[in-house]
Parts: C-alpha cells; structure tokens; sequence
C-alpha cells in the first residue's frame, strides 16, 4: 500500500502509450493520449496525500483545522485537467481536417508527409 | 514502421521506462507520509491572506501567474480549434437546412426545461464561491457552458444558434483574459509586483474576503465558460450543420 | 478504513483504463472514457480533492466524450 497509487500512475502511462501504439484510428490515439494524462493526475495527487488529513477547504470555520493534504499539487491538476481538454479538443479538429484532406485516419495509410 | 516493428519498439522502451519509474518510487516517501513542506507554507499563506479555500488561493493568489500561464494555453487551444475548424469553399456552398430534423421526446424536453436555468444558476455558484467552497472559476466555466447546451439537448440546433451568436462569446473569451491581465498590472502600479493582491482581504469566509482571488475567479470563469462554447460551437457546425464528408 | 477504499478506487481506475484503451470501436470508447470519468472523480474524493474531482466531473463526463462523438460523426459524414 505504500507504493500503490505510484504505480498505478505508471500503468496509466504506459497503458495508455501502448493504446497510441496499437490504434487504428486517429480518434483512439487521442483518447489514449488523455488516458495518458489522467495517470500524471493520479500521480502528483498521490504525493499530496497524508493519512488522517481532510480536504484543504476551510468553509467558514473561524478556527481552521490544520491537518490538510497538500493544496499545491491539488492547484497543479485542477488547472491541467480544463486545459487538457481543450488540448484533446484542438488534437480532434486535427483529425478532423486530416480525415477531410486524406480522406483516411488510419495511420497506417498515413504514412508520407505530404506537402 | 510496420506494426512489428512498432510493437517490439514499444515493448522495449516500455519496459526500460518501468524499471526506471519502479526504481524511482521506492526511494521516495512512502504513501501517506507526514512530511509535506509545501503544504505547511502555502496554509501559512493561505489563512495570512483570509481565504477559505487553500486551493484557489494558491491558483489565483500565491501561484497566479502560472494559471494565467495555462489559461493561455486555454485561449490558444480554442484560436487553434477554431482555425483548424473553418467550414471550406465547398462545405458553405452546401451548407443544408436543417430544422426539425429529429423529434425529441416530451420528457427529455421536460427535463432540459427544468434543468437549463438550474446548471446556469449552479455555476454562476460555483464561479461565486470559488474562494470559500470547492470551486473556481475553471470548474463553474465549464459548468455553464455545458448548460447552455443542454439547449440543444432538449431543442434543437436551431434553438441553440438562436441563442448562442458565437461571435458574442468571442468577445467574452477575450474580455476575461484581458480582465486577468490587466488586474496584475493594476498590481504593478499599486504595489509594486504583477499579480499581487492588491484589493482588500479582510473577513475569512465570507463572500467578500480573500482580494484578488474572487475577480480572478469571475474573469477566467468568463474566459473557460465563452472558450468552451465557441470550441463547441465549432464542433457543432462541422458534425451537425455542414454534413459534406471527407468524400463530398 | 479509507485505505479500503483507496486501494478499490485505485484498482478500479487501472481497469477502466485498460478498457478504455482496448476498446475496438473508437464511438464505443466515448461511452467509456465518460465511465472512466466517473471512476476518477470517485477516486479524487477518496484522496481528500474535492475540487479537482469537481473539474474532472464537468469536463471528462460533459466536454470531451461530447466532442469525441462530434470528431467521429464529421469524419464518417459522407462515407455511411
């Protein structure tokens, strides 16, 4: 249980590496791009974490309870996770307009660079 | 590369790259662990700065140039999407009617009637409290963008454009990055660094406290909820409105 | 007793990933990323990050399989 999560993050890497690598379909590789990205979330909230702790959210509690996990690495992922979306959803119109030019998104056939 | 060859190459680096991550966990502090630094600061920061929610505070007052780093990153997504996105020649020569296509059950119309003011009113909530409950400005953005569509859920895409004229939000995009912009250098000018809390923070907990954080908070909840819809939008009109494939 | 439940949200998600991965048809892999999603957000709550698991609820079961469907539909558009 010590190591766990860390290497759960690390099979959520190469897991999803490895579906980039066996896809047949430029949308699959996307997907296993951001399955790629959920495992580095996984990761840094992983080293966040201390037993016993709450939430880093104070409410209006006047006397706030000190024993929190980390809120800096929970900063880091919140943000990534808008901003990784958006990144999936600019890699789909890629795709897009490579199905419209090539007519095929099977990246087996798409192998030329063409001009 | 042939698929072979792909495979092998995947397994080998694969395989060193798990070697190294599994050497690289156990010679860290195990899972659990007491000892966080980071954290006992940025609380210290927090609670000086009367802000209830250590997270937003670290996003849009301790660290806030790295968010106004990703919502860069944001803004430029969204100009690519939409770039990439542009209906060609012959794509707006044969742009289609399209009311009516498909008939909507009464109860998921029912649905989206009741739920459409509800998902607005509950991210503009979401935007509001960013400072003292969970929430923030990205999470109530995506909140309301998603809401709007939900229009189109329960209508149909003519019901949606009616009410979606995307260059508005457009505006808005730019508007709220501008807004987050120009409030660090209204730091500059004040107090003498960029983005730093500059309005008043007094009160902990309550709707008016933690300074900078909450019109932070409003302008990238502007900026993700508008950038949401326009990538959206676009999406919608190529799938939707512009039925020429690949092959047409 | 949250280890517990760590330890099953965390086996969950390594196989909601493997299936969203090995999934064949690229329309059935919107369905499972947004399952995935889901699994997730539990996961972050587990872990003491209610805001991050707020952000992923609204952007992993809303945004991106929506856009996934549009992707797949406007790239199969003439050819059905």
């Amino acid at each position: 249980m010590s190591y766990y999560p860390y290497l759960v993050a690390g099979w959520l890497l190469l897991i999803g590496v490895f579906g980039v690598v066996r896809s047949r379909n430029l949308v699959q590789a996307v997907v296993s791009v951001s399955i790629s990205q959920s495992g580095t979330y996984v990761l840094l909230l992983s080293v966040g974490y201390q037993r016993h702790a709450t939430a880093p959210v104070f409410g209006s509690t006047e006397k706030p309870n000190l024993q929190v996990v980390d809120p800096v690495v929970q900063a880091l992922t919140l943000t990534d996770i808008v901003v990784s979306a958006t990144v999936t959803a600019l890699l789909l119109a890629l795709a897009i307009q490579v199905a419209k030019r090539h007519g095929t998104v099977d990246p087996d056939q798409l192998s030329a660079l063409e001009g | 590369m042939s698929r072979s060859v792909r495979y092998t190459l995947f397994f080998a680096g694969g395989a060193l790259v798990a070697v190294l991550f599994v050497w690289a966990v156990v010679g860290m502090p195990s899972f659990g662990s007491n000892f966080h630094p980071y954290r006992d600061l940025a609380i210290g920061a927090t609670i000086a700065h009367g802000t209830a929610n250590a997270v937003s505070s670290v996003n849009f007052d301790q660290r806030a140039i790295d968010t106004l780093g990703e919502e860069t990153i944001f803004f430029a997504s969204v100009l690519g999407a939409a770039e990439l996105l542009r209906p060609s020649k012959e794509e707006r020569e044969a742009k289609r009617e399209h009311g009516g296509m498909f008939r909507v059950m009464a109860s998921t119309r029912f649905a989206g009637y009741v739920l459409l003011p509800l998902t607005l009113l509950i991210g503009l909530d979401v935007v509001a409290h960013g400072h003292i409950t969970p929430g923030g400005g990205f999470q109530g953005g995506v909140v309301l963008a998603t809401g709007v569509h939900l229009l189109y859920v329960a209508g149909s895409y003519d019901a949606l454009e009616r009410v979606r004229p995307v260059h508005l939000y457009e505006y808005g995009e730019v508007a709220g990055a501008l807004a987050f912009v120009g409030l660090g250098f209204a730091g500059i000018v004040i107090a003498g660094s960029y983005l730093s809390n500059i309005i008043p923070y007094k009160g902990f907990g309550h709707l008016i406290s933690a300074g900078n954080v909450e019109v932070l908070n409003f302008a990238v909840g502007i900026e993700v909820a508008s950038g949401v819809i326009v990538m959206l939008a676009h999406f919608l009109e190529q799938a939707i409105a512009l039925q020429g494939g690949p092959h047409e | 007793m949250n280890d517990v439940v760590l330890v099953i949200a965390l086996t969950l998600v390594a196989i909601g990933g493997t299936a969203v991965v090995m999934t064949n048809a690229p329309e059935r892999q919107a369905v499972t990323l947004g399952v995935y999603g889901v699994l997730l957000t539990t996961l972050f709550f587990a872990l003491q990050a209610p805001d991050v698991a707020l952000s992923q609820l609204a952007v992993g079961t809303a945004f991106v399989p929506l856009m996934v469907m549009l992707a797949i539909r406007k790239i199969r558009g003439g050819r059905q």
